[in-house]
């Protein structure tokens, strides 16, 4: 509830821990910028979306090799995909740190999930460059290719950007300018990471899990 | 440590949010998420349940990508007009892909190369 004061102003309210709260700037009853990194997210949605359909469509259309189960390396990628899903929950469990006012544990978790994806992110490079110097696959090489390295190519770029993210907001707190009262920051760069968390799963089931 | 509100929107919404939950919830979110996938492992090297393999490891993607949208990305919990926006958004998506592999199915594959 909104605290009114002697000048008759409207002063942002003020929480359990005495820190005063955001104001959503909106006419709505809702945050405008989260409502933004929902409409982002929705888009993006559509966006992976065709890139899957691609790939699905293209799968087992290639009419020379190397083909998907020939270069695919399962317990590998599994890896990857633990990395990534372990790096969802600590994102989740910075948030929950920031809304309880404990920056120094949050910071703590964000470094964590950062790491988990320059982790994800390494596992990614070893995987394109053993496709590329050891089976031959590349970027023109055949559908398969193509479809594949345009795909699991934009997730990485997208984990890139979640990790420079995260850091940002690592030095931010590190700065001092980011409390309790900023967590929706903090929850808006989660959903961007539980997105891309949620793609790959996806990507993981669809490419890699599926067969030909 | 116990589930707790979430501090901006519910101060200002006209309707209530459902509190979030807490680190114990997202940890055991986070176990069953990496027995879920464990499960998908299992079935990929398992050669009995072949024929039903596919709608297996469909099932339980969705189910992983459910968990984490719900718990951990807040939907479940947060305003409905977030929900609304992100479900069009993933229908559309679903429609597209369901349409292009319903019209390309229509097309024969090329035959194996040589």
């Amino acid at each position: 509830m909104a605290i009114v004061t002697e000048e008759g102003a409207t002063a942002p309210p003020i929480d359990v821990q005495g820190i005063a709260l955001e104001h959503p700037h909106t006419s709505l009853p809702i945050d405008s910028r989260k409502l933004l990194m929902w409409a982002f997210l929705a888009s993006d949605c559509m966006f992976f979306g065709m890139l899957i359909a691609t790939y699905l469509v293209y799968k087992n259309r290639s009419i020379e090799g190397p083909y998907p189960q020939e270069v695919f390396d399962v317990p590998y990628t599994s890896v990857s995909a633990f990395v990534l899903l372990f790096s969802s929950l600590t994102m989740v469990l910075a948030l929950a740190a920031i809304q309880h006012g404990q920056e120094r544990r949050m910071r703590i978790w964000l470094t964590t999930t950062a790491i988990l994806g320059c982790v994800f992110l390494g596992g990614q490079f070893y995987e394109f460059t053993t496709f590329v110097t050891k089976d031959g696959l590349t970027l023109s090489k055949n559908l398969f290719g193509s479809t594949f390295f345009v795909l699991t190519g934009f997730h990485g770029t997208h984990v890139a950007i979640g990790v420079f993210w995260l850091l940002s907001l690592v030095v931010h707190s590190a700065r001092g300018r980011l409390h309790q009262a900023q967590s929706l920051t903090v929850e808006i760069a989660g959903l961007y990471w539980h997105f891309v968390d949620i793609v790959w799963i996806l990507i993981f089931t669809l490419v890699y899990l599926i067969p030909s | 440590v116990s589930a707790h509100p979430a501090p901006h929107d519910t101060e200002y919404g006209t309707e209530v949010e459902h509190a979030h939950p807490g680190p114990r919830e997202y940890i055991i979110i986070g176990i069953v998420l990496a027995a879920i996938t464990v499960l998908e492992l299992v079935a990929y090297t398992r050669t009995d349940i072949k024929p039903i393999l596919v709608p297996v490891l469909i099932i339980l993607s969705a189910t992983k990508f459910f968990l984490v949208v719900s718990f951990y990305m807040h939907l479940r919990f947060d305003d409905v007009i977030y929900r609304f926006v992100f479900c069009f958004g993933l229908a559309v998506a679903g429609s597209i892909i369901t349409a292009l592999l319903f019209l390309f199915s229509q097309y024969p594959k090329p035959p194996p190369f040589g």
